[in-house]
């Protein structure tokens, strides 16, 4: 099939309309080519690489002892000392970890089931559609931030319930867009072809629709993202964090933020970060919509 | 109307891509004397609407007039700038867009809305005038002007309704030229017969000069005074209707009538495969060229200039050029294809009694709300059947519940002998196959992200026939509905309309159904596109034996089409007979008014 494919493709002259082979290029190719989108992969990137490859190159341990606390010129450390005397840079590499994995998986669960919900209520419409909807209404009366600090006091500051909780709230942000953009492709008749060949519910959700919603949905998907990242630092900041004195980009603005006049690395670095990881994932989701955008108005039947 | 002044001057308009300089339109010359309807026709991409909107000095986003002038009344609409050419619109000139719907503002009630006209133009002297002229504007486009009816908003009115709405706001402050987009596009025939009837005596008693943007001949031939076809941004040829249609010059001008279907005569649609080129495509010499049957190497060399073949035959409110114009080598030249052909003999499909699918009774409706009411008839065996109906009249309903997309209906559906359930989930295999269903509107009955070689292949995969047997069946049908198997690996978006259409045909038809419902096919095609395709489903229905419901609004086409014809009224069969028959001599009110309303080509073959 492919190689048959592929030749085919060889043989096809080259008549088409330019909107056409911009939309067959597909959404992230044609994202790349905005700066803003470039911009927030780098960034995105960039910090992503020190996440994970920070714990093994970071010169000391997530919560070793090197000196006096809250300096900033400490022999044998780049960027002094933290509040309990732990190095500052090393932290930095071990604390983004766990914030982004968090936030992924936060968002994936999300993501999942939102879509999933979304896409069930758009092409069943009716009352199963009703019935979601207002159920997610209620799910979004719920402040995601105070939600989550209410499970954490009554459970206690677990990694798993973090992820539940943001995930759990990320569900009907998600589910909206997505029955949004579902409804006008449910509309369409090669959802009826489909229907017409008795194809089961099942598929013509996953194969049918939800192919043709992709686009906002990996914006949706990618705003979600920075939120939960922001929710998690937050939450960290607040003190919410797996274990006392774990290494977390928002733990460690918490933290150090005291002796922000005296050593401001151990605040201003973590903050950074974050702040660079938001504006990266936004950057990102704005290319997206960006290009989802043009893509819908480059439609020959215009 | 003896008054031959010319109200619009269009002079070697051209517009361009901005981007790349590629022309869009060029070498356009016009003129409209007052009270004149010039009908310019041309298929989707000609350029037709681009023309109309240069009258106002308009240019769509990334389009730049170029070149030319366009002068009503020693005004120069092209040389206008902010103030002016605001001024300039609703004053000299006014637009009639094709979806009212759109175009009216939903938030003001219409009274107010063209009276806001009038205030923008400072038309009359205070506001009592103004006022009263808003009453005299509805009631020259026959609507009412009582208070009651002014202070509705849009959506209260019918689309016949919004459309004169439109028509008053354009014609409110009697500029002396009007451009009117495909306005009755949209509209049902005999509204779209009032509507028109309204425009024509309009524009001659108030001495406006008609531009008059459509795709449709028939609306053409029975509006205009004279003609002007578009081909790839040039005029190809320009004359009186009369001569336009009894003796068309132009090669592409023969084939746009050879594709009109026409309800008096009996004879073969003809269609004309490949598109005209795009702006920065066009070749050197005439763009038509390449599709053109008597194009010598000389057409391929150079543009032929404008000619004139026979001098204005003058009568009637005529510009002072309403002398015949073409730009052909081979003006007069017959193509060989247009020449006429009847139609393949009447009965030749239905002979054998054998009963495909049976209606007994059917009702159909959505919660509460019936639109079909106990509707019967049978379809035979390779015969074909048209549905034709106006919007509302239940005749998609009913097809969509024959082909098991609409679940609320009651009575007896039988496919050869076998009841049909409701839905096409709760339906064996067999039978979903055995019934197969052709979309209105081509783009949107392709899955976008399909090739359509995979859009094609489901039905097969579905039957569960192997891949590699899969794979072949797929090239051989894309071959039948005449495109090539280097197809299969294309995605809709690359496709044309009459392309994508061709794809939806070869995934009906590949599970070798026994009946085919094609839901307005052609509605959303240009007419050399409708010919083609229904010169396809022809051969098709004939060779392969196919029963066929040929759902659809458009009466002339029917004659190409099926052996018998039921006509649809509020969800009731009027009348259903045999084509010939039931279109030459109707038996009931509705289908004598339906017939009336429908514009057709009138026969301009006598000329000495």
């Amino acid at each position: 099939m492919t190689a048959a494919s592929m030749e085919a493709g060889a043989t096809v002259p080259t008549d088409e309309t330019e909107s056409a082979v911009v939309a067959q290029q597909g959404l992230v190719h044609t994202a790349m080519q905005l700066w803003r989108t470039r911009i927030g992969v780098v960034l995105v990137a960039g910090l992503v690489a020190i996440a994970i490859v920070g714990p093994w190159v970071a010169p000391y341990g997530a919560g070793e002892f090197v000196g006096t606390a809250n300096l900033s010129d400490v022999e044998g450390t780049w960027l002094g000392t933290d509040y309990f005397g732990q190095d500052v840079w090393s932290r930095f590499l071990h604390g983004g970890r766990s914030i982004l994995l968090l936030a992924s998986l936060a968002t994936l669960i999300g993501f999942f089931f939102g879509a999933a919900i979304g896409l069930i209520a758009a092409y069943n419409r009716g009352r199963i559609d009703d019935a979601l909807m207002r159920f997610m209404d209620i799910l979004l009366a719920f402040p995601q931030l105070l939600l989550a600090l209410v499970a954490l006091t009554t459970v206690g500051p677990q990694s798993w319930l973090i992820v539940a909780i943001v995930g759990f709230t990320t569900i009907p942000r998600i589910a909206r867009i997505t029955r949004g953009a579902a409804v006008p492709v449910v509309e369409r008749d090669f959802i009826g072809a489909a229907e017409a060949l008795g194809e089961s519910r099942f598929r013509i959700i996953t194969r049918e629709l939800l192919p043709n919603v992709t686009g906002p949905l990996l914006v949706e998907a990618n705003l979600r993202l920075t939120y939960s990242i922001s929710i998690i630092a937050g939450l960290g900041f607040l003190g919410f964090a797996t274990e006392r004195n774990a290494a977390d980009w928002g733990l460690m603005v918490q933290e150090n933020r005291v002796a922000l006049a005296v050593q401001p690395w151990g605040t201003v670095l973590p903050a950074v970060a974050i702040a660079l990881l938001t504006i990266g994932t936004g950057l990102i989701s704005d290319g997206l919509a960006r290009t989802v955008a043009g893509i819908d108005r480059g439609r020959p039947d215009a | 109307m003896s008054d031959q002044r010319v109200a619009l001057t269009i002079r070697d308009l051209r517009l361009d891509v901005a981007q790349s300089g590629h022309d869009i339109v060029d070498e356009v010359s016009l003129t409209i004397a007052p009270g004149e309807v010039l009908g310019l026709v041309g298929e989707s991409g000609s350029g037709k609407t681009t023309v109309g909107l240069a009258v106002l000095g308009h240019a769509r986003k990334g389009v730049a007039i170029h070149a030319g002038t366009v002068s009503i009344g020693g005004t120069d609409i092209i040389g206008l700038r902010g103030k002016a050419l605001r001024q300039a619109r609703g004053r000299l000139v006014s637009y009639v867009p094709q979806d009212p719907g759109t175009a009216l503002n939903p938030a003001l009630r219409i009274g107010p809305q063209v009276y806001e006209v009038l205030e923008a133009h400072g038309f009359g002297a205070n506001k009592a005038e103004r006022k009263a002229r808003v009453r005299e504007v509805f009631n020259e486009v026959l609507l009412p002007s009582i208070p009651d009816f002014l202070n509705r908003y849009p959506h209260q009115l019918s689309g016949g309704q919004q459309q004169r709405v439109g028509l008053a706001m354009a014609f409110a402050t009697r500029p002396a030229v009007i451009v009117l987009d495909e306005p009755t596009t949209g509209l049902d025939v005999s509204t779209q017969a009032h509507v028109l009837e309204t425009i024509r005596s309009l524009a001659a008693s108030h001495g406006v000069a008609a531009l008059y943007v459509t795709h449709d001949l028939a609306v053409v031939a029975t509006l205009a005074d004279r003609v002007a076809v578009m081909y790839a941004g040039r005029i190809v040829e320009q004359g009186t209707t009369a001569e336009i249609f009894a003796n068309p010059a132009h090669p592409y001008t023969r084939y746009l009538v050879a594709a009109a279907p026409e309800m008096g005569s009996d004879r073969e649609l003809v269609g004309l495969g490949g598109r005209a080129p795009a702006p920065g495509r066009r070749p050197v010499g005439c763009a038509f060229a390449p599709r053109c049957e008597v194009a010598t190497p000389q057409c391929s060399q150079s543009f032929p200039d404008v000619t004139v073949v026979s001098g204005g035959a003058s009568g009637g409110p005529i510009a002072d050029d309403g002398s015949h114009e073409v730009r052909c080598f081979h003006a007069f030249s017959v193509p060989e294809r247009t020449v006429r052909r009847a139609a393949a003999g009447d009965a030749s499909g239905s002979a054998n009694g054998d009963v495909a699918l049976s209606l007994r009774s059917i009702s159909a409706g959505y919660t509460g709300h019936v639109v079909v009411h106990d509707v019967s008839f049978e379809i035979a065996r390779g015969e074909s059947v048209a549905l034709v109906g106006e919007s509302g009249s239940g005749k998609s309903t009913l097809s969509r519940s024959i082909g098991g997309l609409h679940r609320e209906w009651t009575g007896d559906m039988l496919l050869g002998g076998e009841p049909l359930q409701r839905s096409a989930r709760d339906r064996p295999v067999q039978q979903r196959l055995s019934i197969q269903y052709v979309f209105q509107n081509p783009y949107s009955s392709l899955h976008p992200r399909r090739s359509v070689a995979e859009s094609i292949a489901r039905p097969l995969a579905i039957a569960g026939v192997d891949r590699r047997e899969i794979s072949r069946e797929v090239d051989s049908m894309l071959e039948r509905v005449s495109l090539s198997s280097a197809y299969g690996a294309r995605f809709p978006d690359q496709l044309s309309g009459g392309e994508r259409q061709r794809v939806a045909i070869a995934r009906a038809l590949i599970s070798e159904p026994q009946v085919l419902i094609c839901d307005e096919v052609t509605s959303a095609l240009d007419v050399l596109v409708q010919a083609t395709i229904i010169e396809l489903l022809v051969d098709l229905q004939r060779d392969l034996g196919l029963s066929m419901l040929f759902v659809t609004h458009n009466l002339p086409l029917v004659r190409s089409v099926a052996q018998r014809v039921a006509v649809m009224a509020d969800g009731v069969i009027v009348e259903l007979g045999s084509t010939a028959s039931t279109l030459s001599d109707p038996q009931q009110e509705y289908t004598k008014r339906l017939l009336a309303d429908t514009p057709a080509i009138p026969d301009f073959e006598v000329r000495s």
